[in-house]
């Protein structure tokens, strides 16, 4: 599995905790998407990859959460990761509490009652997703991540389509939580304010197919 | 609350009404007799135990054909759904079983296995699996492809995917074919005992068409009807409605 020569292999993570990404290609049928794509993660890092929609961003973050295994490369990711989408995509189906406890084995109910509590959803453990407000499902969904102290947490465009005010709270919210558990996470964006204000470190992704590019060129955010 | 339950009600005492009407017409109770000329025979019937014991034959089919359609059914629809290699191979096997007639599978099945209670089983359940695979494949191929995502980075389990992820999502689906499979499986049951079986309500049919008692044969059917009412309202709807509870909350 860690044999680094292999293709679109995912090794464990080292020792080092170290979460290393070496794509080489990737392609949809015959179009190449991604060129050589290399970069690495420190734990409790947090990392922006920015660029504009459509150029693959979310491609590099399917192919690190190992939900996209066809590519040409290898990929060290730790056991326990944890994901927040652009939607909520919660189990509508099952209560808020649950939802918390199903996606992170061993979280106890009081564990969870507490994350539920620190998204400001105290006491609403019993409601269905459908109950909530969107705004509410979001942090729901904040909550899942962080409730399992993942070591790897990645998130794809988390404040896309949220009006200003909600974006500020659910930033404010995920840079408490970061401070809190740290985990080295990816986030994706294409708000080069937001990238900026979260993270430590900016990957910029530009071309056609697309690489990371070398160097941070100072322009306004995509949107 | 007795405005919703008198609805049913109404409607089945209208089609009672219906039939008094056309046998009072017809005025030959050999051919059609009224509804309550029926109470004696099923009083009598019901008394010697001879009724309970083809109910109960005719119900234990019914059971076993449901189960093992229903679990067949769903573990190649799923397989179906979610693979377009094995949908491309099994599709053509669906077509041609879907368009098997019942009959011809009842006579196979007896000729190849025998006149035996595996033969009758298997025969109703090769009925069954098809139309329950091709509604499953349609919630398979509906299955939440991010949900999915989410539960392969959170690592769930197997078990837990199933029950928490799969399922719910398949539950509409499930419950479409039960409810459709459960009607459709006693009718090719009844013809099954028609054809080969020496207990069951479709056996008493037969010999009561033999002896051209309308009665009797009226007498056998509804009591089969009124027994999968009582699974309906006693099994299917109250599962049904502790699925639905999140959409309704």
């Amino acid at each position: 599995m860690g044999d680094p020569a292999a293709v679109g292999t995912a090794g464990e993570a080292l020792a080092d905790g170290m979460i290393r990404v070496d794509i080489l290609s990737k392609r949809y049928g015959r179009v190449p998407v991604l060129g050589p794509v290399h970069f690495r993660i420190a734990p409790g890092e947090t990392v922006a990859l920015l660029g504009p929609s459509g150029i693959g961003k979310s491609t590099i973050l399917r192919i690190l959460a190992g939900i996209d295994t066809d590519f040409e490369g290898c990929v060290s990711r730790p056991e326990h990761m944890a994901i927040v989408f652009q939607e909520p995509t919660l189990l509508p189906w099952r209560s808020a509490l649950r939802n918390l406890t199903l996606a992170n084995a061993g979280l106890s109910e009081a564990a969870a009652r507490e994350a539920l509590a620190r998204v400001g959803l105290k006491g609403r453990g019993e409601a269905f997703p459908g109950q909530l407000s969107l705004g509410q499902q979001r942090r729901l969904a904040l909550a899942r991540a962080f409730a399992g102290r993942p070591e790897l947490l990645i998130m794809d465009e988390p404040f896309v389509s949220l009006d200003a005010k909600t974006a500020e709270t659910m930033i404010a919210l995920t840079e408490t939580l970061i401070a809190e558990t740290r985990p080295a996470t990816l986030f994706v964006t294409h708000a080069r304010a937001e990238a900026e204000r979260l993270a430590d470190r900016i990957l910029e992704l530009r071309g056609e197919p697309a690489t990371l590019s070398p160097h941070l060129v100072q322009t306004e955010g995509y949107d | 609350m007795t405005g919703k339950a008198s609805g049913p009600l109404l409607s089945v005492a209208a089609l009672l009404g219906l039939w008094v009407v056309a046998a009072a017409l017809t005025a030959d109770p050999q051919i059609l007799p009224s509804p309550l000329a029926l109470w004696q025979p099923f009083v009598r019937e019901l008394s010697t135990g001879t009724l309970p014991h083809h109910l109960g034959a005719t119900l234990v089919r019914v059971a076993w054909a449901f189960v093992l359609a229903m679990l067949l059914g769903t573990a190649i629809g799923l397989a179906m759904g979610r693979s377009e290699r094995v949908n491309r191979l099994l599709d053509p096997w669906l077509v041609i079983f879907l368009n098997l007639p019942a009959l011809v599978l009842i006579v196979l099945c007896y000729l190849w296995i025998g006149l035996t209670e595996a033969a009758a089983i298997t025969a109703v359940t090769l009925n069954k699996v098809p139309n329950v695979a091709t509604v499953i494949r349609e919630g398979a191929r509906a299955l939440d492809r991010d949900l999915d995502a989410m539960a392969k980075v959170y690592r769930m389990s197997a078990t837990t995917r199933f029950l928490h992820v799969t399922l719910p999502q398949l539950a509409p689906f499930l419950a479409a074919s039960a409810r459709s499979g459960i009607a459709v499986i006693w009718k090719i049951v009844l013809v099954v005992e028609f054809l080969g079986r020496s207990s069951g309500v479709g056996f008493q049919i037969h010999m009561y068409f033999q002896l051209f008692d309308v009665a009797m044969v009226l007498v056998y059917a509804l009591s089969f009807i009124g027994v999968m009412l009582a699974v309906e309202w006693a099994i299917l709807q109250p599962w049904e409605r502790r699925a639905r509870r999140w959409r309704t909350a």
